[in-house]
């Protein structure tokens, strides 16, 4: 597609649980950004954000593999994320990660400064309003934490699905709180990871919503594999999926039908 | 005290498995939680108090030299003394000398976590001086030989049928053989015993929650009258407190004091806020004869100047902990040592080591409610990545997890490489899993698996789809 003098070039960050795992809900972001007007670049030197190191403490590889990011997503207008997390890293941890080395800090600060969560930049940059999509359903929304602390996604993703035709949203009880995801946290401290994502799914369960929708794929996989573990009938979306009126994909951890 | 957070993921484990610790914890989100949102939603000028306070006390710890010694001139001036202390002997000593000098049996104590970080209880006792806990929470856990699980609600992990027991059992030789049920009742039970322990005490040592330079005044605030009673009664009077407790003015203990209870208990403010300046006047009615502040530093001024010195601004409001999901699950003890939740994971290896306590600033989602709710903006979550990093480049943290990460970060920095290994690595799980689409098992992810299911990959990776699609379209 051509850019028109209005449209906005987007640099589209995959991140790596979406490239692996749900490639659906990229192309879901693009489905999204293309119809708001934008033009999608996937910069193909990208593998992922740097949290697993991050989180671990292995500030090294963090700073390496935060320099190729901030390479690899040199001179686009916009880099968007559909994911809270991964878009928090880059913008609120890089420059953190730089600040005592003030070349790389500028550069940092710079992709800071133009790096978004996918939600967040359709409502707040773009204004926009998702084409007309329906879905008679129910559906409870996950706030991840890095996208409601970090990136603060809290209003935006419900005001869109909102606009979906048929679709009722039902606000699960404590949905602020922890799914007990946390990256490698969820494998070292698996009882406890357990246990939050036990009360979690207990609140979303709760709610009796046909579908579970949020904006990033590491709490979504966990809360899917617990409710599929309890064999809870709920079927677990990315927003992006949702808004993007692609829903008759299978849910995470869904077999074929 | 003992330290025991070497054994955190035991601990965690037990915590778990506990079903009086589970039904006592989950209690914390409606209880603290739910009237602190309430209390803040009161106050439209809270996000405004709470950067006069970080201001405050940012303040007074970089001219803390200045504001100790100003504090301790105005204690002399009103008749007061000051022992400065740099560890936890010095400062235990300092008590002993002032309890032998007043000749002391009994001593009754205003809660303080300072004085758990000395274990003094201990060394009063072995050293024939008998010392009584006075706030409820405190009396009962020192009923039952344990230690706080909680900074401001120590005895939070037992069930009223527990403490009915310990009553039973403990106050028998006061005559009170009767077992009560009743909360009410039992606070009855409790109040009267520790009245003749009051007038009993020949010395009272408290905390304090401030420390007042301008006036010489300590501060501590208590839901029960206890710290009052204590200070106030015996003949001496000790505070013990850590030198960072300090503020320059009662006006800025005030606005101080408009965020500690809002943040700990959802209470605008705590029931009895006690100002103690120096021993009784010859005018004064009531008031000890002697008034001594015992100021310890036991590292805490290490702290300053480093990237870790916003702990230094910590109120002890306990609102982390009541916000934190790890610590509602796994309690207070799992810990290892005086502080829990997460001001204990970026506290504690400071204290007692990062060999120690390594596992605390990792058990850790770094979810952020931490930071969120703290009334002094604590960067909670950053100084537990501090740990995190130390762990790692002081080789604390584990080979095989060291390894893993390297590993990973080796790929991640290679793109060539890692679209090969991630396209094998998505295709084999799809295989795995089959049609079922997830898989309830996987050797190398038991971590997963052990609790969910882990959700399959779709197939080929986003990347070779979006190459595919790019060269079908060219």
């Amino acid at each position: 597609m051509s850019e028109t003098p209005e449209s906005k070039t987007v640099a589209l960050f995959v991140t790596c649980l979406v490239d692996i795992n749900r490639p659906s809900v990229a192309f879901a972001a693009i489905k999204l950004l293309e119809q708001a007007g934008c033009t999608i670049v996937v910069p193909d030197t990208q593998t992922c954000c740097g949290q697993p190191a991050y989180n671990s403490g292995d500030k090294k590889s963090t700073k390496a593999i935060a320099a190729a990011v901030i390479e690899a997503f040199k001179g686009f207008q916009y880099v968007v994320a559909p994911s809270g997390s991964c878009a928090g890293m880059i913008s609120k941890h890089y420059p953190e990660l730089f600040a005592d080395d003030p070349t790389m800090l500028v550069a940092a600060e710079e992709l800071a400064g133009r790096t978004y969560e996918l939600v967040a930049f359709l409502s707040d940059v773009l204004n926009h309003q998702p084409a007309a999509t329906a879905l008679d359903a129910s559906l409870t929304y996950h706030d991840s934490c890095s996208s409601l602390r970090e990136m603060k996604v809290r209003d935006q993703p419900r005001a869109l699905l909102a606009s979906v035709d048929g679709l009722e949203i039902r606000e699960a009880e404590d949905r602020e709180a922890c799914c007990g995801f946390g990256g490698t946290f969820c494998i070292k401290y698996s009882e406890i990871s357990g246990s939050m994502v036990d009360k979690k799914v207990d609140n979303i369960a709760a709610t009796k919503a046909d579908i579970l929708a949020a904006g990033d794929l590491g709490c979504l996989m966990n809360i899917a594999g617990r409710l599929q573990r309890r064999d809870e009938d709920m079927k677990v979306l990315h927003v992006a999926e949702v808004l993007a009126g692609m829903t008759d994909v299978p849910g995470l951890g869904e077999g074929e039908r | 005290m003992q330290v025991t957070s070497r054994h955190f993921k035991d601990g965690a484990h037990e915590a778990l498995q506990d079903k009086d610790i589970q039904t006592a914890f989950s209690k914390v989100k409606t209880g603290f939680s739910v009237a602190r949102a309430a209390r803040v939603e009161e106050l439209p000028e809270f996000e405004d108090l709470r950067d006069t306070a970080v201001d405050i006390k940012n303040h007074v710890i970089e001219n803390l030299d200045y504001y100790l010694e100003y504090f301790e001139d105005q204690v002399l001036l009103q008749g007061g003394k000051v022992h400065w202390c740099n560890s936890y002997a010095e400062a235990r000593d300092a008590v002993l000398k002032i309890c032998r000098d007043a000749d002391a049996k009994t001593v009754t104590k205003g809660k303080s976590m300072i004085t758990e970080e000395m274990a003094l209880n201990d060394f009063l006792s072995e050293n024939n001086i008998e010392p009584i806990e006075t706030d409820l929470g405190e009396y009962i856990i020192q009923l039952a030989h344990e230690y706080p699980s909680h900074i401001i609600a120590p005895a939070l992990h037992k069930t009223k049928e527990q403490v009915s027991d310990l009553f039973h059992v403990k106050h028998q030789e006061y005559g009170l053989t009767e077992r009560q049920t009743d909360p009410q009742a039992l606070v009855n039970e409790a109040r009267s015993v520790l009245r003749e322990k009051y007038v009993a005490a020949d010395v009272g040592i408290t905390g304090a929650n401030f420390l007042i330079a301008e006036t010489g005044s300590t501060v501590i605030v208590t839901n029960e009258g206890n710290g009052d009673l204590t200070q106030s009664l015996p003949k001496t009077h000790i505070a013990v407190a850590s030198i960072e407790k300090i503020v320059p003015t009662l006006e800025d203990a005030s606005t101080l004091m408009r965020l500690l209870a809002r943040s700990a208990t959802g209470q605008e403010m705590s029931v009895y806020t006690t100002f103690s300046t120096g021993p009784k006047r010859k005018d004064d009615i009531d008031g000890p004869a002697n008034f001594h502040v015992i100021l310890l530093d036991s590292g805490r001024s290490e702290l300053i100047g480093t990237d870790k010195q916003d702990l230094l601004r910590c109120l002890k409001c306990g609102a982390c902990m009541n916000h934190c999901p790890v610590y509602q699950a796994v309690g207070g003890h799992s810990y290892g040592w005086v502080y829990p939740g997460p001001i204990g994971a970026a506290l504690n290896p400071q204290m007692v080591g990062l060999e120690e306590a390594r596992h605390l600033p990792n058990a850790s989602t770094f979810c952020g409610r931490c930071e969120e709710v703290c009334p002094v903006r604590i960067p909670l979550p950053k100084i537990m990545r501090h740990w995190r990093e130390k762990s790692f480049e002081t080789q604390v943290t584990p080979k095989p997890e060291r390894w893993g990460i390297g590993l990973w970060a080796f790929f991640a920095k290679r793109p060539a490489l890692y679209r090969l290994v991630t396209r094998c690595g998505a295709m084999a799980l799809r295989l795995l899993a089959g049609k079922k689409g997830r898989l309830k098992s996987l050797p190398m992810m038991k971590g997963w698996t052990s609790v969910r299911d882990l959700p399959a990959p779709q197939g080929k990776t986003f990347m070779d789809q979006w190459k595919q699609q790019k060269r079908g379209n060219s």
